[in-house]
């Protein structure tokens, strides 16, 4: 059985079929003109060998113009899987996405560079000593193998999360740009039991990681019934670009016929139209190109329509993601996804907040709340990332899970049938009848089935926010439960065949 | 089999259920005799009353308030449970007399005059009989000299009064002052509660306690009960 996501029943819509066709209109004129540069010669051969027109570009860089004709779109459209399984190491934490079903399941990711660690010391109010309070302190490091571990290994404990994408960039001194993937790919999969997307950092290690997933499901036949492992590739760079190495990687990963997220992240005012529908009608345009460049590589290849639109801060330039417009962008994008019946890979839940606090709560609920009403399958939403991606804190994201119970249950069906009008009519008339009309007594059935929603977890005793406190001891209980370890005969093999991984990871030798 | 009903009083407490047709915690109990019809067999089996209320009942009860203190019972719960130990207490009512068994006080409650808000003393109401008292509950909009009346009247240990508004409240005091014309204040032990009130404002107006929530006013209740003993 795979995992349950929340279905949506009645997804949120900005744009009206005809806008979503003005945008789909807009995109293929763009993919004729102007077309993508592409900086990777490979793209072009295969694009230029099914129609699409090329032009040499003069210049120091070696690129081409690329005019991709409508007719090669839709017959990628067409070859497209509309059903994309994501496996998972425990088979019970697959996901399974229709891209005309708005089932939303819930991502951590994705990678920062920097750890926020948190700490409470002990403030004495300088009039009254006998006054205290504890304050978190967030302090600020680079990331880490042992952090990318913890991380995995509170993301398995968090209910609401679906899926795995890697929080935290590993900086040890002994990764290098050789091992990094191997490690990244074995902390994550080794902590953790849900679905594993990740990007790669070479593509020399494509094999390696492959093999590793194969080891681990079983064999290469069941490797492809439960992919364990997707890749997310950034092949495009806004506006229009086939860049050079991201799309060799994402090339391989097609041959492969292993599950890819074509991912674009313009940025409204820098790489894009600041107008929706600018940005709207080249996202569309530049996620389409990577869509239909995969299923040339190979025709079937599972692909998530990949959305990542974002405002730029008029301050500083940099990305906005708590704006309220990159809601809405994500939210159109979700919307033309579905109109071509593909898995949409968004985003929400990213913040500018730097710490934890009121802002990171309030930025991050807003978009989470809105684009997950929106309905889209994979939804990247953040879970503990601050300062618009670049920092992770644990505590964030336990905090995050928590905001996600309430989200999925606002978001379930209302339970509106006769046979329960009826019902409730013949309660009504009992308590009514009653001395003291009350209908307590009828909440007990309810009280342990799910059905009636939970207070905030992080509540204190009412006299003081101990939100923060409260949940860094719940952090610290998921870290000190035992998470579900690749088994040791199949980490030898791992350890055996492929090189690189730090011998620190191994869990096995390490405890003997 | 003496012990049997009385463990299957225990447990019904614990599960909150008074009859039959009541579901409890437990999954498929629906249909098993509640604390009710486990009490009426008790009796006719001639069972001690004493150990009915003392290991059936207020046993059960003190699981109960263990279970809700741990988090693992809500309001709900205690309310169900307390609802099948008054409903056990009204059938046994008859036989306490001669029972030997130490009969806890009579507690009149009511909402105050102009004010028709009852959900805080019904729950009191419910909470005081579980806790084995007697209750007269006089309603809502209760004028003060009905109150006194009744006072007077059924002579309770305790008198309850409830008031939701700031603007009603007011009319606590006018009991007080009332029983006080009377000279029967000193009969009954007043406490009050409402989300207006507070300990400071029973304070002011005389009363002997004040019940933050429902728990407390019954704690409230007990501490008084045992310091009149003293």
């Amino acid at each position: 059985m795979p995992r349950k996501g929340i279905l949506v029943d009645r997804p949120y819509e900005r744009l009206t079929r005809e806008q979503v066709e003005l945008i789909h209109q807009a995109s293929m004129q763009i993919l004729t003109n102007p077309g993508l540069i592409s900086f990777n010669r490979e793209a072009v051969d295969i694009l230029h060998s099914h129609g699409a027109e090329v032009e040499t570009i003069t210049g120091d860089h070696q690129s081409w113009q690329v005019k991709i004709p409508e007719k090669l779109v839709l017959k990628a459209l067409d070859s497209a899987p509309k059903t994309v399984k994501l496996g998972a190491r425990n088979p019970d934490n697959a996901l399974i996405m229709h891209g005309d079903e708005p089932r939303v399941y819930l991502i951590t990711g994705s990678e920062t560079n920097i750890w926020l660690d948190v700490d409470f010391p002990t403030y004495v109010n300088k009039t009254d000593h006998s006054k205290e309070i504890r304050v978190p302190e967030f302090k600020p490091r680079r990331g880490t193998v042992d952090d990318l571990c913890k991380s995995a290994h509170v993301c398995e404990h968090l209910e609401t999360v679906d899926g795995y994408i890697r929080t935290v960039n590993i900086q040890d001194r002994d990764i290098t740009e050789e091992n990094k993937d191997v490690n990244k790919f074995f902390a994550s999969l080794n902590n953790n039991t849900k679905h594993f997307m990740s990007g790669l950092t070479s593509l020399k290690q494509l094999n390696n990681v492959v093999r590793m997933a194969e080891l681990i499901a079983g064999g290469k036949k069941e490797l492809e019934d439960n992919p364990i492992i997707s890749f997310i590739t950034c092949l495009v760079k806004s506006p229009l670009q086939f860049v050079e190495d991201t799309t060799d990687t994402f090339i391989e990963v097609c041959r492969r016929g292993l599950p890819v997220a074509v991912s674009s992240s313009p940025q409204a005012g820098t790489t894009a139209p600041i107008k929706e529908s600018g940005i709207m009608a080249q996202i569309n345009a530049e996620v389409l190109a990577g869509i239909t460049l995969g299923q040339l590589v190979k025709p079937g290849t599972p692909v998530l329509y990949g959305s990542v639109p974002v405002r730029a801060r008029m301050d500083t330039l940099g990305d906005s993601y708590g704006s309220v417009e990159t809601s809405q962008y994500n939210i159109d994008c979700v919307q033309m996804a579905r109109f071509y019946s593909l898995p949409n890979y968004s985003t929400s839940g990213v913040c500018d907040s730097k710490i934890p606090g009121q802002q990171s709560s309030i930025e991050r609920l807003f978009s989470d709340i809105v684009v997950a009403m929106s309905g889209p399958q994979y939804l990247h939403c953040a879970f503990g990332l601050l300062d618009c991606n670049s920092v992770f804190c644990l505590l964030q994201a336990v905090l995050d899970d928590a905001h996600f119970k309430l989200l999925e249950f606002f978001l379930r069906q209302p339970r509106i049938d006769q046979p329960e009008l009826e019902a409730m009519l013949k309660q009504i008339r009992e308590v009514v009848a009653t001395p003291q009309k009350l209908y307590i007594s009828y909440i007990r059935p309810l009280l342990r089935s799910g059905e009636i929603s939970g207070l905030y977890p992080f509540e204190g005793n009412g006299e003081t926010d101990d939100v923060f406190e409260i949940a860094y001891e719940q952090m610290k209980e998921l870290l000190a439960k035992p998470v579900e370890h690749i088994d040791q005969e199949t980490s030898a093999r791992i350890f055996e065949e492929i090189p690189g991984i730090l011998p620190r990871l191994n869990i096995y030798e390490s405890r003997s | 089999m003496a012990e049997d009903i009385i463990s299957l009083i225990k447990e019904n407490v614990i599960q909150g259920r008074m009859t039959k047709d009541d579901e409890g915690i437990d999954e498929e109990i629906v249909g098993q005799p509640g604390v009710a019809e486990l009490v009426e067999k008790a009796l006719t089996s001639g069972l001690s009353i004493k150990d009915i209320i003392t290991k059936g009942l207020s046993g059960g009860m003190n699981i109960v308030g263990q279970k809700f203190e741990a988090g693992e019972y809500f309001i709900p719960d205690m309310l169900a449970s307390a609802q099948a130990v008054g409903a056990a207490m009204e059938i046994l009512e008859p036989y306490l007399a001669e029972s030997g068994v130490n009969v806890k006080g009579k507690v009149i409650v009511a909402t105050v005059k102009d004010d028709l808000h009852d959900i805080g003393k019904n729950i009191v109401s419910v909470l005081l009989r579980g806790a084995g008292y007697t209750v007269k509950d006089l309603g809502n909009n209760v004028s003060t000299q009905a109150i006194v009346d009744a006072v007077k009247e059924e002579k309770p240990q305790f008198l309850g009064l409830s008031a939701l508004l700031t603007s009603t409240m007011a009319g606590m005091a006018e009991v007080i002052q009332m029983l006080e014309q009377n000279g029967i204040r000193d009969q009954v032990k007043i406490i009050v509660g409402g989300a207006p009130v507070s300990a400071e404002f029973a304070k002011s107006i005389g009363a002997d306690g004040y019940g933050e929530d429902g728990f407390q006013a019954v704690a409230v209740v007990e501490a008084l009960a045992s310091s009149t003993e003293n």
